[in-house]
């Protein structure tokens, strides 16, 4: 009490007028310190990533690069690395493609398969409705390692000829459909509960069926969600290393991040820096690409925090 | 009784029976392929993970003809607790209040200076502000796998930015011999009481995560931000508020609702978050900074044991789902707070 009152009374006695006067005079002072701010925020910020481009195009090969100003700068690391990208006779485009197959997979599945549950979970009221959502919040905070053994055994009792599931990119992607199907219901759920309804009723008075005001009315006012949920499941299948690290064994099917692996594991010390620099921005290339595209759709279509009922 | 069926749908508070299972087939029919995908590739391991989990399941049982697991009971349970399984350093209920603090710590900081920055981007008059919103998500845009190897590239002891960064500023300035400091590795822990071990490898994550975690809350902190009225910015100016008591009175309650949530989930998301341990110090020294998550990932992937790895994640499903009811009651509790 005495102390809010101790700091009230100076601030009330203060004019506004001469707060407003004192602000104007230091204008730029204050815009220069707080662009001082700003620019040290940011050079933390980028710091790590001029580090990596500058271990990229140091043209001197070295196994480990020493300066953030190389001599000169060439293109040669990422040349050797799209050619050879790991001592096993695997070509980047082969993993690339691998990685690709993976992200797609799980980008059409969790999406097509998740906004249906998440509207019906949204908009109807049906027997079952709370066991089953509290059934997909206990798995949506489950991490993918947490069913990795039981995914591993079942998938690799599935055994055609000489294809088996669990070592093939298919049964890989249906495993981490398995951790990305949850949150993306979830988050759907979460943006289509801010639809308004009064959409809807009035196209149902015009007499749509579910269907057709899911499809006319939903689908397209989704778009944003849509947009975030597939980027975030494309994003999470393109980096997938933890389950196809253990599924896959290989060479053909191997992914980039399980080349990235091999470039910082334990035999890191043979694999040149620029190298491994070259080789990280060419995988985070499409993830940023797909970020910047989208960004505008973000916050809005990140809705997996608000947990409503 | 017939009354009930007097055609008053838009009255009638209650829709009918055949109303009623109408909704439920429409409903069950859009949620046919979540479910039965869900059946088989979700539902059904964690129940088979329950089987595993009182199997001795291993290598010997994945053969297409092998035998099936033979059943012990508890005794992965007990394993796990008497810290007898083969990963070398394994400590239960240290990796969990490592676990529990790593997580904790991260988002604090995170939520701190997510919404510092996002204040100070929203400053009025603010030239630029555009560009550094921009260039502030970059860090969110790079996938973590990534973020974990620059980052332990980066604490290399000889060549690593961070001891070149040292040895050229405060190197110079107090004459030092060239620091050759293994950060990921430095035996000694800096704080240690009890099962609360916390080695220099564990601040060396924690940059790393403080770099890709702050801007995401920063974000959703600017959203939150956009939303309040400016109105009451006049309206709290002209009542004499400071600057401080207008964060309080205006700023905060605005925030708790968007940042709140966001915070449980950033704190489920970190407390189960791989790669950095996992890359950066591959869970060293001696183990200290394992999480959860990369025990788990080791029971399966090096040693093969899927029956202690069935056992150990339903403890990992136990410890989540306290931390959510946790977290749910104090979201509630807040949420009151706030009405």
């Amino acid at each position: 009490m005495s102390v809010d009152a101790r700091l009230a009374t100076p601030r009330a006695t203060v004019a506004p007028k001469v707060a407003t006067r004192r602000r104007r005079g230091n204008g730029i002072g204050r815009q220069i310190a707080l662009q001082l701010l700003c620019i040290a925020i940011g050079l933390t910020v980028i710091f790590p990533v001029l580090w990596v481009v500058a271990m990229a195009v140091d043209p001197r090969n070295l196994q480990k690069p020493d300066s953030l100003f190389p001599p000169g700068a060439s293109l040669d690391a990422f040349a050797r690395v799209i050619a050879k990208p790991t001592t096993n006779p695997v070509s980047f485009l082969t993993l690339a493609m691998n990685s690709l197959f993976i992200a797609l997979v799980i980008t059409v599945a969790s999406v097509t398969i998740g906004v249906l549950a998440a509207y019906a979970f949204s908009r109807m009221r049906f027997r079952g409705r709370e066991a089953l959502m509290i059934g997909i919040l206990a798995v949506l905070m489950l991490p993918a390692v947490a069913t990795i053994a039981p995914l591993f055994v079942s998938l690799n009792k599935i055994q055609i000829g000489t294809f088996n599931l669990r070592n093939s990119l298919l049964g890989v992607s249906i495993a981490i459909v398995s951790s990305q199907l949850p949150f993306a219901i979830w988050n759907m759920k979460g943006y289509l509960d801010t639809i308004p309804k009064e959409l809807e009723e009035a196209a149902t008075v015009d007499g749509a069926g579910k269907f057709q005001t899911f499809r006319l009315i939903i689908l397209p006012l989704a778009r944003p969600v849509l947009a975030v949920t597939a980027l975030f499941a494309f994003i999470a299948g393109w980096t997938e290393f933890i389950l196809s690290w253990i599924f896959l064994t290989k060479p053909e099917t191997f992914t980039l991040a399980m080349a990235l692996n091999g470039m910082v594991g334990q035999y890191a010390s043979s694999t040149p820096w620029s190298n491994f620099a070259a080789f990280s921005i060419l995988f985070a290339v499409p993830p940023i690409v797909a970020y910047a595209v989208l960004q505008r759709y973000i916050v809005g279509g990140l809705t997996v925090g608000g947990v409503k009922g | 009784m017939s009354a009930v069926a007097t055609p008053a749908p838009i009255l009638a508070p209650r829709p009918s029976r055949w109303r009623r299972s109408r909704d439920t087939r429409t409903a069950y029919t859009f949620l046919l392929p979540a479910l039965l995908v869900m059946a088989v590739i979700t539902f059904y391991p964690l129940v088979f993970q329950v089987y595993m989990s009182f199997t001795d399941y291993g290598l010997k049982n994945l053969a297409p003809k092998a035998a099936a697991p033979n059943l012990v009971g508890f005794d992965n349970y007990l394993r796990i607790l008497n810290n007898n399984i083969v990963i070398p350093n394994f400590d239960f209920v240290r990796i969990l209040v490592f676990n529990l603090w790593w997580a904790l710590s991260n988002v604090v900081i995170h939520v701190v200076l997510g919404v510092g920055i996002a204040l100070l981007l929203n400053t009025p008059k603010l030239r630029l502000r555009r560009f550094w919103r921009s260039l502030y998500i970059l860090p969110v845009m790079i996938p973590p796998i990534i973020v974990a190897t620059v980052w332990r590239n980066m604490f290399d002891p000889q060549n690593g930015a961070v001891n070149q960064i040292l040895n050229g500023t405060i190197g110079v300035i107090f004459r030092l011999p060239p620091i050759t400091l293994d950060w990921l590795n430095y035996p000694n822990p800096l704080i240690q009481a009890g099962p609360f071990i916390l080695p220099l490898a564990y601040f060396g994550l924690l940059a790393a995560n403080v770099w890709l975690g702050w801007p995401l809350n920063s974000v959703v902190a600017t959203g939150a931000l956009q939303a309040i009225p400016k109105e009451l910015y006049e309206a709290a100016e002209m009542d004499g508020a400071g600057a401080w008591q207008r964060f309080r009175a205006v700023t905060l309650p605005f925030l708790r609702p968007a940042m709140f949530p966001f915070a449980i989930y950033g704190f489920v998301v970190t407390f189960n978050l791989f790669y950095l341990s996992y890359f950066m110090s591959g869970g060293g020294p001696f183990g200290q900074t394992e999480l959860l998550v990369t025990t788990a990932y080791r029971l399966v992937a090096e040693q093969k044991l899927y029956g202690v790895a069935a056992a150990f994640a339903i403890f990992q499903f136990f410890i989540l789902l306290t931390i959510t009811i946790i977290t749910n009651r104090l979201a509630k509790a807040t949420a009151s707070y706030n009405a």
